[in-house]
């Protein structure tokens, strides 16, 4: 078994890593082919010499083969070296650290509420099946679906910090609790529209499970409502809502970005947006390879769990019967 | 089969149930009518918005700024005393014309490649199949943010870039649903008839899975836009000042003190507009795969 899965580790890490290349390669030559170049947006239009020119291609390397920079960036990077930022001429690798926190905290609680609130809530609606409640609940799932997060982040903003005044409009925050504070209504915000995929996907593969004739014949055998559907039928749902948990926290890196620009906040997803907006390459460079790290990662680690909740996932993907 | 993807072979288990999801999640009568309702407003504000609002959505009114909703401005105006109602009109064009156009790529591209994967088998099937795992392994929304901003992106990159990334989904449930068709005894009556593959696929499958395609559009409508409105909302897609939901609540966040009608309309805009669709969709599904009895 162990050695199933030092194997199964060591082969997805080995895939993991040539995804990353491949990734970095991709954003590389994209940056390479984008329009408006270096130069342009650290010199501006006016008052440029060719000798302000020459040096400014000299220090980012421009007069190189493409194939020598790529390669020259991937050396830094993979020592957490992503060079320095065009704007503000500090080292990417420190603005991602300091901007990480915010974001991951961010998302932390988000993933909690989704968790916490949405499959407890698709067990409510799934077991209360056709009546007012389930239909409540498939309603508010449709609207919250459909509800991006910079959208919901505003009227919750004007409800909850404006008129009443219980949250800070703006800010992360000092200091641990103090952050909290500050994140709680982003969270709610980005954890909205998840929460409610969760919740359809944990009712529907829960009503699912409540019809097969397991179910029955553990009601029969005079196992109580409760133990069957906590017991039984959840274990068998927990594939489903493991899968969608995991493209969940995929989804919050691309919400985060939209729940930061609405909440002013200094995470990872503004510094894209205005390293994007800025047409600062490195520092795009270095936050999508952070990104596409982590969104591997959770995919990989989803697929670890699929083995520990359902036996008959073997490593490497064979199915018993 | 023994492979790294064996194990994801298993997890479209929470797409399928996404799948399945429309025809147990009936919706009621009177959502449905008023999803239509809230749909035949859109649409006809995106054909003559313009024309219909109380005042010109662009002309400015600097020395009156910011006002609350009042009998001349029922939803006040923002900071350069522009309309808010006669803007949130407007926009609706740019809210219907992309994401209709990102369902209608998807739905022909998916049509298209899911049907042949599902129908020819074999090479089609894998080659196809290996290439939509790359599609799924991209997150749509920051695979546009970067590649749109990067490129100066306006709307019609956007829309292209969307339609790519949604295809591959929508491919696979096609897929899905012509595997689902293919050991039926009409489709083997055509080929026994002689008919030729491509005469099977698109008169004989394409009608029966129809309902899966139509609800799939719907979903991709109500993505688009909420992709599209979020990439205007960061700034990229529309020129700055155009009459965009997603840029009119970026653009009067600030506002939110002053007259918070001017942040709140545009973003209530958009979630009715795509729940609206997400509704219809699965009221359309519905009706055309003859459940409406169940």
């Amino acid at each position: 078994m162990s050695r199933n899965w030092t194997r199964y580790i060591a082969k997805r890490m080995t895939a993991l890593v040539c995804l990353v290349f491949v990734i970095s390669l991709g954003t590389y030559s994209l940056m390479a082919l984008a329009p408006g170049s270096l130069v342009d947006s650290l010199l501006g239009p006016r008052g440029r010499t060719p000798e302000a020119v020459a040096a400014v291609r000299q220090e980012y390397h421009l007069n190189d083969p493409f194939l020598v920079r790529y390669g020259e960036w991937l050396g830094g990077a993979v020592r957490f070296d992503f060079g320095n930022s065009v704007r503000t001429d500090e080292s990417v690798a420190s603005g991602i650290e300091q901007r990480a926190g915010v974001t991951v905290t961010l998302a932390l609680m988000a993933f909690a509420m989704v968790l916490l609130v949405g499959v407890p809530l698709g067990m409510l609606a799934a077991t209360r099946k056709g009546g007012a409640l389930d239909g409540g609940v498939v309603s508010l799932t449709t609207v919250g679906v459909s509800a991006p997060p910079f959208a919901s982040g505003v009227v919750l903003l004007y409800l909850f910090a404006v008129v009443l005044g219980w949250f800070p409009p703006f800010g992360a925050g000092q200091g641990f609790l103090d952050r909290l504070w500050h994140l709680t209504l982003p969270a709610v915000a980005l954890a909205l529209t998840a929460a409610a995929i969760v919740v359809r996907v944990t009712r529907s593969t829960l009503i699912r499970e409540l019809s097969q004739d397991y179910v029955v014949f553990a009601r029969a055998r005079g196992i109580s409502r409760r133990e069957v559907l906590t017991r039984y039928a959840l274990r068998n749902a927990l594939v489903p809502i493991v899968t969608v948990s995991g493209l969940v926290l995929g989804y919050m890196v691309g919400g985060a970005v939209l729940v930061e620009i609405a909440f002013s906040l200094p995470g990872l997803g503004s510094f894209l947006v205005d390293s994007i907006q800025y047409k600062d390459l490195p520092a795009v460079q270095g936050v999508v390879i952070v990104i596409a790290v982590f969104i591997l990662l959770v995919n990989f680690l989803t697929d670890l769990l699929y083995v520990v909740i359902d036996p008959r996932i073997r490593l490497g993907g064979e199915v018993d019967g | 089969m023994a492979d790294l993807t064996g194990v994801a072979e298993l997890a479209p288990a929470a797409t399928a149930v996404e799948v399945e999801g429309p025809a147990r999640r009936r919706q009621r009568p009177i959502f449905v009518i008023l999803a239509a309702a809230v749909l035949a407003i859109v649409v006809v504000l995106a054909a003559i918005g313009p024309q219909l609002a109380p005042h010109d959505p662009s002309a400015q009114n600097v020395l009156l700024g910011t006002s609350g909703p009042s009998a001349a401005h029922p939803l006040g105006t923002d900071d350069l005393g522009r309309d808010i109602l006669s803007r949130v009109f407007a926009g609706a064009r740019s809210a219907v014309v992309g994401p209709l156009l990102i369902a209608l790529g998807a739905a022909v591209l998916s049509a298209t490649f899911g049907l042949a994967a599902g129908f020819r088998g074999r090479r089609t099937d894998s080659v196809i199949m290996r290439l939509t795992d790359v599609g799924l392994a991209l997150p749509p929304f920051l695979v546009i943010l970067v590649v749109a901003g990067i490129f100066n992106g306006g709307y019609l990159l956007a829309v292209a870039l969307l339609i790519a990334l949604f295809a591959p989904w929508d491919t696979r449930i096609v897929r899905g649903a012509t595997l689902e068709q293919a050991p039926r005894p009409y489709v083997e009556a055509t080929t026994v008839l002689g008919l030729s593959q491509r005469r099977t696929m698109w008169l004989h499958i394409l009608p029966n899975i129809l309902p899966l395609i139509v609800v799939t559009a719907c979903l991709d409508f109500a993505g688009g836009l909420v992709a599209l409105s979020g990439l205007s909302f960061l700034g990229i897609g529309v020129s700055p000042g155009a009459a965009d939901w997603g840029r009119m609540l970026a653009d009067n966040e600030p506002l939110i003190f002053s007259n918070p009608a001017a942040a709140i309309a545009p973003g209530v805009a958009i979630v009715l507009t795509a729940a609206a669709v997400s509704v219809v969709g699965d009221w359309a599904y519905e009706r055309l795969s003859g459940r409406q009895g169940r």
